[in-house]
């Protein structure tokens, strides 16, 4: 559906549309853009911009600390986006290609982690996986530490990122031509081909934009991970929570370094995989 | 004036964004004020209002409307600084009411010597919470320091709270460094005390309450650092059967303070109202409502009511270990301070 959508814009650029409203489409959507993403964060740079070059890469490029922060966060938050896009798939799968008892239940349950305060899930999964949780004492016996390691805010992030990849795979696998499959398993081609061949190909742009947005917000994420992290400097402090000690001190340029680093490196990651799938959707249409 | 209340209602929520709040518009004769305080205070201010409301009637007729906000203390400190328009504020730490000053110039700089004991109406201290029957037999700082021993604080570069936890122990240790020691030994008695302390701390959470979750519900932990009045607190609410008290032998006097907001008081012309209010804080109802919501009041006669409550213990200020809050902030919370020496990598 997604590609669909932008299949049909993408020609509005270059010659009349024939679908009308695209002068008042597009002023709602600068406008609302503006209002809503735009505007805070020119406020943030603005902000930064107070301090010297000095000062800014000082407080957010130079400090061992903060560096040891990005790379918990940055690492933290590819694993969790990769689980979530392997086993977000095979979810999005089974709950579109199947009918069972309990379906609509579980379908619905996929949002949970968007409804949920993310310091409740936190402290849920801390619970669950603390030495002395349900999970976490049988781990701990086998020598595994979840809770207050790194593991935990992997943990954490794969929990709240979990809906991004199956909502954004789920209508694509709906879109998906049945008998596509039909055609290729009667000429002869084997499940494994079929998947590699006809299943991922279709579903790979959707797969990428699930993971981009898992990735994206895994990187921003404070609420939950504070609470199963344990916070120690140079083992498990990430950067969210750099900023918030930051603040803590009065210190908002401080704080705003570190926030406009994020939100750069942030914003080039996603434009660098979103143009990705647009290259690929390019090849795609070439063949 | 229903929609005025829901105007206010919508004004705090959404506070630090919507700068501007219910005025008094003269539709309603009642003059609201708004008290910025932090969380453990919520219960004690609720009981004090009521209070400070009818005393106020009675003194000279006029209604008046106190609206509470609650947080931390640090964030409620930037809230009023990014403009929630605070009557008086009532925080945990004076460095908070200093930043107040120094970002916004709304509060005036001497603001300290505007009521009674520094304007510091209530008190309280650090002692350690520890598990039912004290099995590891901890009475005293350098019991929490052994090696093995976990101990539970919050994070002092997020948490106000804990700042004075960690005060409290580096105070401890300068007091009892060898008689005879130099100021500069009793430093570094003091730096090697808080280390190995530190060394037993296995999570910093980021505030209080989540530290109380981790010793309370998790079982992590053996001692937990806490204010009193949060420690009776938890033990009321969670039965004697979990965890006692220990009171350390010395300990230091945490002070949280008061301030009229002066440019939000002049603007809304209700200077006279918020000083009645912050003065009242010293009255003998109030220092009564104050030891029993466990704050450890000013008045002679307050405290001996709740005299069991509160046993005697050695306790020493900021001012005189510190000099002030905000130097203790430079010298050992700021960004590579003392206390961010502790988890520096050694070379």
């Amino acid at each position: 559906m997604n590609t669909m959508v932008t299949a049909m814009r993408e020609p509005g650029w270059r010659k009349p549309s024939v679908l009308p409203g695209f002068g008042l489409g597009m002023g709602i959507t600068i406008f609302w853009m503006g209002l809503i993403i735009l505007l805070p964060l020119a406020f943030l740079v603005w902000h930064s911009s107070n301090q010297s070059l000095d000062d800014f890469v000082q407080a957010a490029l130079l400090d061992r600390r903060v560096l040891h922060a990005y790379w918990i966060s940055l690492s933290s938050s590819v694993v969790a986006a990769v689980i979530n896009t392997v086993l977000g798939t095979i979810v999005a799968w089974t709950l579109v290609r199947y009918r069972f008892p309990g379906h609509r239940l579980l379908d619905a349950m996929v949002d949970l982690p968007f409804a949920l305060p993310t310091a409740v899930s936190g402290i849920a999964l801390t619970s669950l996986l603390a030495g002395n949780g349900a999970l976490g004492q049988w781990l701990e016996q086998a020598g595994i530490r979840v809770a207050f390691t790194q593991l935990g805010i992997i943990a954490a992030l794969t929990l709240i990122t979990m809906p991004f990849v199956v909502r954004s795979v789920q209508p694509a696998v709906e879109n998906l031509q049945h008998e596509l499959e039909e055609v290729a398993a009667s000429m002869g081609a084997s499940r494994i081909t079929i998947l590699r061949q006809i299943v991922l190909p279709t579903l790979l742009p959707s797969i990428l934009t699930g993971m981009t947005l898992a990735f994206a917000r895994a990187l921003g994420e404070y609420g939950s991970v504070i609470f199963i992290a344990g916070n120690l400097p140079f083992r498990t402090e990430i950067a969210p929570l750099l900023i918030v000690i930051k603040l803590e001190q009065f210190d908002y340029m401080g704080a705003t370094a570190i926030a406009t680093t994020i939100m750069i490196v942030s914003l080039l990651l996603l434009l660098l995989i979103n143009s990705m799938l647009a290259w690929q959707r390019r090849r795609g249409q070439g063949n | 004036m229903n929609s005025c209340k829901i105007k206010s209602a919508l004004s705090l929520l959404l506070a630090a964004v919507v700068l501007n709040g219910c005025s008094n518009d003269g539709s309603d004769d009642s003059v609201k004020i708004l008290n910025v305080s932090y969380d453990p205070t919520r219960e004690f201010y609720q009981e004090v209002n009521p209070l400070f409301a009818g005393h106020l009637r009675q003194q000279t007729g006029t209604d008046v409307i106190i609206q509470q906000s609650h947080g931390g203390s640090g964030s409620q400190a930037r809230a009023v600084i990014d403009g929630l328009e605070a009557d008086v504020v009532t925080l945990a730490l004076s460095y908070d009411i200093d930043s107040i000053h120094d970002k916004a110039r709304v509060i005036s700089a001497d603001w300290e010597q505007d009521f009674p004991y520094d304007s510091a109406p209530y008190t309280s201290t650090i002692v350690f919470l520890v598990r039912k029957g004290n099995p590891l037999g901890i009475s005293d700082w350098p019991d929490i320091i052994k090696p093995g021993v976990e101990v539970i604080t919050p994070n002092p570069k997020t948490s106000g709270g804990a700042r004075w936890n960690y005060l409290a122990a580096w105070g401890y240790a300068w007091r009892n460094a060898p008689a005879g020691s130099s100021d500069s030994e009793r430093d570094a008695a003091a730096r090697e005390f808080v280390r190995k302390l530190y060394r037993n701390v296995p999570i910093l959470d980021r505030g209080a309450r989540a530290a109380t979750n981790t010793f309370v519900q998790r079982g992590i932990g053996d001692v937990f650092l806490a204010w009193e009045n949060e420690a009776i607190l938890s033990i009321e609410s969670l039965g004697p059967d979990e965890v006692e008290i220990v009171v350390p032998s010395l300990s230091i006097l945490a002070e949280p303070k008061v301030a009229v907001v002066d440019a939000v008081v002049d603007k809304k012309g209700t200077r006279s109202i918020a000083e009645a209010y912050l003065q009242f804080l010293y009255t003998e109802q109030a220092q009564l409502l104050a030891a029993k919501h466990h704050f450890r009041p000013r008045s002679d006669e307050a405290l001996a009511a709740y005299s069991n409550k509160f046993p005697t213990l050695e306790l020493f200020t900021v001012a005189e270990q510190f000099g002030s809050f905000a130097m203790a902030q430079k010298i050992h919370f700021n960004d590579g301070g003392e206390f961010d020496q502790i988890y520096q990598p050694q070379p």
